[in-house]
């Protein structure tokens, strides 16, 4: 049973600066890195050491919470460095890469035979597990815990958000298999979503169980599809996947090895030639960035992510485990001289009418990184409900975040969403509120009290 | 030098470590005055829209300023006109602005300096808040109060008001209105009665400055005033809110904005409509039979709702409570009009009450949804 949803709260922000569909395979990085922030909460229990050799598909280190969480390298190589932070908590494992791309081979089973469990225990030890994420909670998946339905989101609503059609377009039969190994999961709760005119993904997935979303930003976002679809009680778990990790998934069942290709988007105002660029995971940027004109030689901010959810990272960073875009934007850092009359500053674009830009809506637009403004207490009500699609009250959720008001956050629904979903009401807040960590830190706060 | 660069050099005494670091808060308040900080994005989202509070409370004023430039215009006319003198419209003016400048004066140096001074004691920004609170208390007053008793009620306001809730975004009640409400209690006689909504009355014989609601509270009919008067504002009243023409500009740069809440507004003129329609069936006395049209424009009720319901702090503060609220507001602001002898505007007292009674309804709205969830897990529950 498929269904077409419409999605009427939100706003989809149009950037200037979205990639082409013009793909560049970049050749082996000689670094990349897990980055171990991109794994919230997973504590690292390492097996290897600094400069120890490494194939790709190894185990590096595992979670401490669940020894059968594996954390595998890459590509082949050697442990170049461990880098520590305060109290000496892991930061990021570099990896230099060699040419000889040796891999751990694994025993994939006939795909009849195939159980669930087994499916579950191949992922595991082949180092895909993490690329599967639960919510609530918007952690790693807990193995333990079998899910009652899987989602995967194949569009990105996002601004600047990437074309997963595009990215999965010559991979498809990777896809494919790896959601018939998620299926052997779930096998009648595998949701897939789509965006209307995604054609190529319609008939290609005509097997398979189709949502079909249209609407704004966040209809993308895979904890709004959730909610439209199989919302999520007490004590339940959804496990959400992003679709090049299911390509990966679908490589492994099918040659028996750890092959993680990735897709990287770099758009953003600045950048002169956006486009796309097959890599692998962990890829150092400076690689895929020496290839990047910019159209100034301004100060930049390179996200990774989208603009609303992404991360920020220096030049000299990697690119994150879970996402297909790399964000541009100019650094906003500049005073403007009585900003904030109403009407002065129409290049600065506003979802109130109080400046010009709204007469310029459909074109998109430049965005740096400005907060114009600065943070104050919760005035304007009723603005972060119209950025938020779910039966559920924004702003009352933030506030038992904010005292730890545990009973009232279940209540109000805090297992349904994600940091991700209020990225919208960052951006519209008038109050300069930072809902996403806010919220983040309810979820964590959740977690340290409940489980 | 440019600007920037004095603001720079003024700025050291008042960082960290430095002197005056305890003032930061109040020069805060005015460097963010001149320029939009260069404050960039930390956490969360990396762009971040272009309004800010300024710009709310900016776009507010702005949206005030139709009805307080025909106040100034209509105390002058009042008063000139019932004197009998012959007078141009400059005359009119320059007698408004005389009576109402210096109360405006008054409310910002008092309200800003109970701001500034919490701002500071506390350590937190200073929020523009009150620029809207403190235009709205003078334009709400009869013309006559004494400039103490403004004062007066602007410090009860911030204090009481707000203040004592922990400042802005916390209060229950709208600080104009508590202002406003404290003087028509605290003073009843220069609030109420037929002798102060315009200008002198009291000193100069022969003027009488009777509202129309007070006429017809008196059980006479307001005969010398025409529909048009009414909606143009040319009659006594309140200083800002007697012109619904200029209420109505207000209102459509609030809604064309999206600053103010339609949804607040027109759920007040449903309710006021058919309250005021259901009156008029029954038809008992003058302010029943007053015909419902006439009673939207009239009094306090337009400026009421688009400036002072619409107070997102004080309204009801979800999207579905809203409406909720609205109607109520207009509902007794109706009831009140006809079954208060006393003293015949409702729209401060309906706003009052709705605005005590806001959470309620919130908690009643948002308590819908928690239904639903909880439905959901129970139904669950018995299918496992």
């Amino acid at each position: 049973m498929s269904e077409d949803i419409r999605i009427k709260k939100g706003l989809s922000i149009n950037i200037k600066g979205v990639a082409d569909k013009e793909l560049k395979k970049v050749p082996l990085p000689k670094q990349l890195a897990l980055i171990l922030d991109d794994f919230h909460l997973v504590i690292p229990k390492l097996i290897l050491r600094e400069g120890d050799n490494v194939k790709r598909g190894q185990t590096i280190f595992y979670s401490k919470t669940n020894e059968r969480i594996k954390f595998v390298s890459p590509a082949s190589g050697i442990i170049e460095k461990i880098e520590r932070g305060e109290r000496r908590k892991i930061l990021k494992i570099v990896i230099k890469t060699n040419k000889d791309d040796s891999s751990i081979k694994h025993e994939i089973p006939s795909f009849d035979k195939l159980s669930s469990s087994t499916a579950i225990d191949i992922l595991l030890d082949s180092g895909c597990w993490p690329f599967i994420k639960q919510r609530p909670f918007d952690i790693i998946a807990n193995p333990e815990l079998l899910p009652k339905s899987i989602f995967i989101s194949c569009f990105d609503s996002a601004p600047l958000g990437v074309d997963f059609e595009f990215i999965l377009k010559d991979q498809i039969d990777s896809f494919k298999h790896g959601l018939e190994v998620l299926k052997k999961i779930t096998p009648n709760n595998l949701n897939i979503g789509l965006s209307k005119n995604q054609e190529f993904l319609h008939s290609q997935l005509s097997k398979f169980e189709k949502n079909t979303f249209s609407g704004p930003h966040p209809s993308g976002n895979v904890g709004v599809q959730i909610h439209h679809l199989d919302p999520i009680s007490q004590g339940e778990s959804v496990w959400v996947l992003r679709p090049e990790d299911v390509c990966i998934i679908g490589n492994l069942f099918k040659n028996g090895e750890y092959k993680p290709t990735r897709t990287v988007a770099v758009s953003g105002p600045p950048v002169k030639n956006p486009k796309y660029y097959k890599t692998i995971l962990g890829t150092k940027l400076s690689s895929i960035l020496t290839d990047i004109k910019f159209d100034n030689d301004e100060e930049f901010r390179i996200i990774n992510g989208d603009v609303l959810s992404g991360k920020k990272v220096k030049n000299s960073g990697f690119i994150g485990y879970y996402n297909n875009n790399i964000s541009i934007l100019r650094e906003g850092n500049n005073y403007k001289l009585f900003g904030w009359i109403p009407f002065v500053n129409n290049n600065v674009p506003s979802i109130y009418r109080s400046s010009f830009s709204w007469l310029t809506s459909s074109k998109p637009k430049d965005y740096d990184t400005n907060l114009n403004g600065e943070e104050r207490a919760l005035v304007v009500t009723g603005e972060m409900e119209k950025f938020f699609p779910m039966d559920i009250y924004p702003m009352q959720l933030i506030k038992e975040c904010m005292t730890g008001n545990i009973e009232k956050m279940e209540r109000l629904g805090i297992y349904e969403v994600a940091p991700e979903d209020f990225g919208l009401i960052d951006y519209a807040s008038s109050s300069k509120i930072e809902a996403q960590s806010i919220v983040r830190d309810g979820l964590d706060y959740l977690i340290k009290e409940t489980l | 030098m440019n600007i920037r660069g004095i603001v720079d050099k003024m700025k050291t005494p008042f960082e960290k470590g430095q002197k005056l670091e305890k003032l930061y808060p109040a020069f805060n308040a005015f460097e963010t005055f001149l320029f939009v900080p260069n404050h960039t994005s930390k956490t969360g989202a990396h762009i971040r829209d272009a309004i800010d509070l300024k710009r709310v409370m900016i776009t507010v004023i702005i949206a005030l300023l139709p009805a307080l430039f025909y106040g100034i215009y209509n105390t002058g006319y009042q008063y000139l006109y019932q004197t009998g003198e012959s007078f141009t419209t400059i005359d009119a003016i320059l007698h408004g602005s005389y009576k109402i400048v210096p109360m405006i004066a008054v409310s910002y140096i008092v309200g800003l300096g109970i701001e500034f001074a919490f701002a500071v004691f506390r350590g937190h920004q200073v929020n523009e808040g009150y620029l809207v609170t403190g235009l709205l208390i003078p334009m709400i007053m009869p013309v006559d109060i004494p400039l103490w008793m403004v004062g007066v009620s602007v410090a009860f306001a911030v204090l009481i008001g707000k203040e004592a809730f922990g400042g802005t975004g916390m209060n229950i009640l709208n600080p104009a209105l508590t202002a406003r409400a404290f003087a028509f209690f605290a003073y009843p006689t220069y609030m109420s009665g037929n002798q102060v909504w315009v200008s002198e009355a009291s000193n100069v014989d022969g003027v009488s400055g009777e509202t129309i609601l007070g006429i017809l509270a008196a059980g006479n009919s307001p005969d010398q005033y025409s529909i048009f008067d009414m909606f143009i504002g040319s009659i006594p009243g309140s200083i800002a809110e007697t012109s619904t023409l200029m209420v109505l500009i207000g209102a459509f740069i609030l809604i064309y904005t999206g600053v103010g809440s339609w949804r607040i507004m027109f759920g007040s003129i449903i309710g006021a409509a058919l309250t005021g329609m259901l009156f008029n069936l029954w038809g008992a006395n003058e302010l029943m039979s007053f015909n419902w049209f006439n009673q939207l424009i009239v009094g306090g009720f337009a400026f009421g709702i688009v400036f002072m319901a619409t107070d997102p702090v004080s309204a009801a503060q979800t999207l579905k409570g809203k409406w909720i609220y609205g109607i109520l507001v207009g509902v007794f602001c109706i009831l009140i009009r006809v079954f208060n002898p006393a003293y015949p505007e409702g729209v401060m007292l309906a706003i009052l009450l709705m605005n005590v009674f806001a959470p309620t309804i919130d908690h009643y709205v948002i308590e819908s949804s928690v239904k639903r969830r909880e439905k959901r897990f129970h139904s669950k529950l018995k299918t496992v």
